[in-house]
């Protein structure tokens, strides 16, 4: 066959592909997937309920990621996306379980809690102007003694211990179930569309909505945006409170996936959800970034800890590879000039 | 002091910054025991001349020559050996440090076991300062903790320490009060007293003939004129400081209608940290169709005038101002945005465009809502607009969907008045328009100027061109320390009047 193009151009073509933070996200997508055909754990990496649990444990990650990318295109960071979701597992489990709340008067007022939360932060570091990692640091730190306040330290479950110290059972509440559950012969979990939901709005809001525009603005030049007129403080609240609201629903699947509401749930996870929203491409420096590649970001993310665990390697290893891995995906998406 | 060797020499020194001269065979000659004002207008190459000196540029043609030896310095802190000090506009004191722990950062006195040896330290402070005049300062204390007046006695001290024979001062009074000011002054004398030379930038008329032993005069970065301060005269100084070619090709088509459109009375505008005003009670009007040029040198406040009107530092202490006859409410830059005004910031990269954003986007940041009704994008309305303003500006890009960065500066400029152009402004400020852009763009920019002054804008502008402020402005105000110092209109607007006007002389307040 003739080349159509010569040799150089082809470079450049592919060089100039690879200027696109998509197509760098993808490529480490890909890397990741060939790793696993190679390293298949023995035939498990071919067959789908491999990816169809992976989608289904990195859902919650994903949904929390969301809510990461939107607060790091403004330059901000929200550590308090971990303890948010435990408390949320908390009061939602609390409302069900205990409460016998309708689940859609449970779902709203733990998603507005979410939100209200997310909104304090976001005034505290646009209006009052503390750093976005100390005020998060003590979001997280009050979410989480929140969490243990309301639970009083115990996972709120289906086994109610009395005051007298007996315990009543009672049964898992419908929606546990509906969340935990699959549809298409068991092959997409609910969670998983929850995830799909919850990109779909943060795609909306990033590149559909005025206020993703001033969101972008601000990250890459906050002084120029707000000499352009741009509503900063409003807006970044409005990105801490997406955060809070993203973190909310994270935390009702989680209850749901593990019927019950565990204050000490979520621990670690922002680490996680700070991970897939940079592995993506999104920079941590504000102003670049998008949600399709948190999409990336968390299905290579996903997959690593896949093909690891059916390589049975050991907690220890997955750990060290998983650092050494997302520093060679960052060096990999790094900008070139 | 004739009789005297040079300390320093900077013989025929030329910088070429890529295709344009900043400097051409400019030479000055400094002696022990003087203090050496060095002046000329904004852009003249002072600046330049000083980073040569201080190391910061070391790629240079011509020779330095440093007591009898030649020299070349490459970097600030070589300069720093060889006895140069420089004490910039922006302090390089490290606030939360101690007076001591300053005096002495990087070259820390060491014990022999390898700490530090903090009351040999204190000692030194204590003897540099006391030989400077200067009581009451505890060395322990952080330096955030005193005035910026002894922070920049604390530089000088730093100076010494490293016995700095040459001084280098920048507008060392910009932030002064009068009282500081002498004080500073006698520290100069004292200086000189022990030797030292001293190589002293300002724009204050005052303090040239008040401090100065000899000038030397640059302007458009060349060599015009040295001599001992008392055979330089105020008149003769203007002379050899003025005198740019004016430049013909600007064309202004004036069209100035008897309307008032902008007005603003007795405005004093603090600093963002409200602790003095950078601007002093300023009134001035603009009418409809015309372009009122403010002239000011470094730290006249003219800038800061925008930016206060502008919103930029939130609400007014203190005045009032009025659009179309209607008061206009200073509280946020979108707030202006609202009722009618627009400001071109001085500098694109860091307060006009979001670099990493597309041209698109930055076109129309200022105008969103006008392309999303209830908060939705429409994204097409907002490419034909963008279209349409790429147009109009003649902005030389092939994708408007590119990055802006990728711009050359005088696109970026450009994309920069598109935004503002966007928000159909009734009074647009534009605050240095053709900095740092190629003359192709600034003829544009003057063109479109024209253009909108005739469509009915007002535009107040700043521009540290001279010719530029001469050809195009209507009427020029003057600024010096935060207050307006002269009013010139027709005939009286020349290069002198608003020389000796914007170096404090108030010879011809109208």
């Amino acid at each position: 066959m003739i080349p159509l193009v010569s040799n150089t151009s082809q470079k450049t073509f592919i060089s100039r592909l690879m200027q696109y933070p998509v197509t760098r996200a993808i490529l480490a997508l890909i890397v990741i997937f060939v790793i696993g055909l190679v390293f298949n754990g023995g035939g498990a990496f071919f067959k789908w309920p491999a990816h169809r649990d992976m989608l289904r444990q990195y859902s919650v990650f994903g949904i929390l990621a969301c809510g990461m990318t939107i607060v790091i295109i403004t330059a901000g960071i929200d550590l308090s996306v971990g303890s948010m979701l435990g408390l949320s597992a908390v009061v939602f489990s609390l409302l069900t379980i205990h409460r016998d709340w309708n689940p859609w008067h449970a779902i709203p007022a733990c998603i507005a809690m979410g939100a209200i939360l997310g909104v304090v932060s976001g005034g505290l570091i646009s209006r009052f102007r503390i750093q976005p990692f100390i005020a998060t640091l003590a979001m997280m730190v009050f979410a989480r003694g929140l969490a243990k306040f309301i639970s009083g330290g115990m996972k709120i479950s289906t086994s109610i211990q009395q005051a007298d110290g007996s315990y009543i059972y009672k049964n898992d509440p419908a929606i546990f179930k509906m969340i935990d559950s699959r549809i298409l012969d068991g092959n997409l979990a609910v969670v998983t569309l929850i995830f799909i939901f919850c990109l779909f709005i943060s795609w909306l809001i990033l590149s559909r909505l005025r206020i993703g525009r001033y969101l972008y603005a601000i990250g890459g030049n906050e002084e120029a945006a707000r000499l352009s007129g741009v509503p900063v403080i409003k807006a970044k609240i409005f990105a801490y409170g997406m955060c809070g609201l993203f973190s909310a629903i994270a935390g009702i699947c989680q209850a749901a996936q593990e019927y019950q509401g565990d204050p000490e749930a979520g621990v670690s996870y922002e680490l996680t959800a700070i991970a897939i929203a940079v592995i993506g491409g999104t920079n941590l420096m504000g102003g670049r970034g998008s949600i399709l590649l948190t999409l990336f970001g968390t299905l290579t993310i996903g997959y690593l800890d896949k093909i690891l665990s059916i390589n049975a390697v050991s907690e220890a290893g997955r750990l060290m590879l998983t650092g050494v891995i997302i520093v060679s995906a960052v060096l990999l998406q790094r900008r070139r000039k | 002091m004739a009789e005297k060797k040079p300390i320093l020499l900077m013989h025929n020194i030329s910088k070429r910054f890529g295709g344009t001269a900043a400097l051409e065979g400019v030479s000055i000659e400094l002696y022990p025991g003087e203090a050496h004002i060095l002046a000329g207008e904004n852009g003249a190459g002072k600046s330049t001349l000083i980073k040569i000196l201080c190391g910061v540029y070391s790629e240079y043609a011509g020779r330095i020559v440093l007591e009898s030896r030649p020299v070349k310095f490459s970097s600030p802190q070589d300069a720093a050996r060889h006895g140069i000090a420089a004490i910039h506009q922006e302090l390089s004191l490290i606030p939360a440090m101690s007076v001591s722990d300053n005096i002495f950062l990087g070259r820390e006195k060491m014990k022999k076991n390898g700490t530090v040896d903090f009351s040999a330290q204190t000692i030194a402070s204590q003897k540099i300062l006391k030989r400077l005049g200067i009581d009451g300062v505890d060395v322990h204390r952080p330096v955030e903790e005193y005035p910026i007046s002894i922070m920049q006695m604390i530089e000088i001290a730093k100076a010494l320490s490293m016995n700095s024979r040459i001084i280098i001062m920048d507008e060392p009074t910009s932030a002064l009060t009068e009282p500081e000011v002498n004080k500073l002054f006698e520290t100069i004398s004292a200086l000189k007293l022990q030797g030292h030379a001293i190589i002293y930038i300002t724009h204050k008329m005052e303090e040239i003939y008040k401090i100065g032993d000899r000038i030397t005069v640059l302007r458009d970065g060349r060599f015009v004129a040295a001599a001992p301060i008392a055979d330089m005269a105020r008149n003769a100084l203007i002379r050899n400081m003025v005198g740019r070619e004016l430049n013909e090709q600007i064309q202004r088509r004036s069209k100035v209608c008897a309307e008032e459109l902008f007005r603003v009375e007795n405005l004093d505008i603090a600093d963002p940290q409200g602790n003095r005003n950078l601007v002093n009670d300023v009134s001035f009007s603009a009418r409809k169709g015309e372009i009122l040029g403010i002239a000011g040198l470094q730290g006249s406040g003219a800038s800061e005038l925008l930016n206060g009107i502008f919103g930029a530092y939130g609400p007014v202490s203190k005045g009032s101002v009025f659009l179309n006859g209607n008061p206009f409410v200073v509280r946020s830059p979108g707030r202006s945005i609202e009722q009618g005004l627009a400001l071109l910031t001085n500098d694109r990269k860091t307060t006009g465009l979001v670099l990493g954003m597309s041209i698109v986007e930055n076109i129309t940041l200022a105008s969103l809502p006008q392309y999303s009704p209830v908060c939705w994008m429409r994204n097409s309305m907002e490419q034909k607009a963008a279209l349409r303003y790429k147009q109009e500006l003649n902005i030389k890009a092939d994708e408007l969907s590119r990055e802006v960065s990728s711009l050359s500066g005088g696109n970026q400029q450009k994309v920069a008045l598109a935004k503002w152009v966007g928000t159909k402004p009734l009074v647009l400020l534009l605050d240095e328009p053709t900095r740092g852009i190629d003359v192709a763009s600034k003829h544009e920019i003057y063109e479109l100027m024209n253009r909108w002054t005739a469509a009915g804008c007002a535009i107040i502008l700043i521009t540290s061109e001279m010719p530029e402020l001469i050809a195009l402005s209507d009427r020029i105000i003057v600024m010096h320390r935060g207050r307006i110092s002269a009013r010139l209109e027709g005939d009286r607007i020349t290069q002198e009047n608003i020389l000796h006007a914007a170096m404090g002389q108030e010879r011809e307040v109208a």
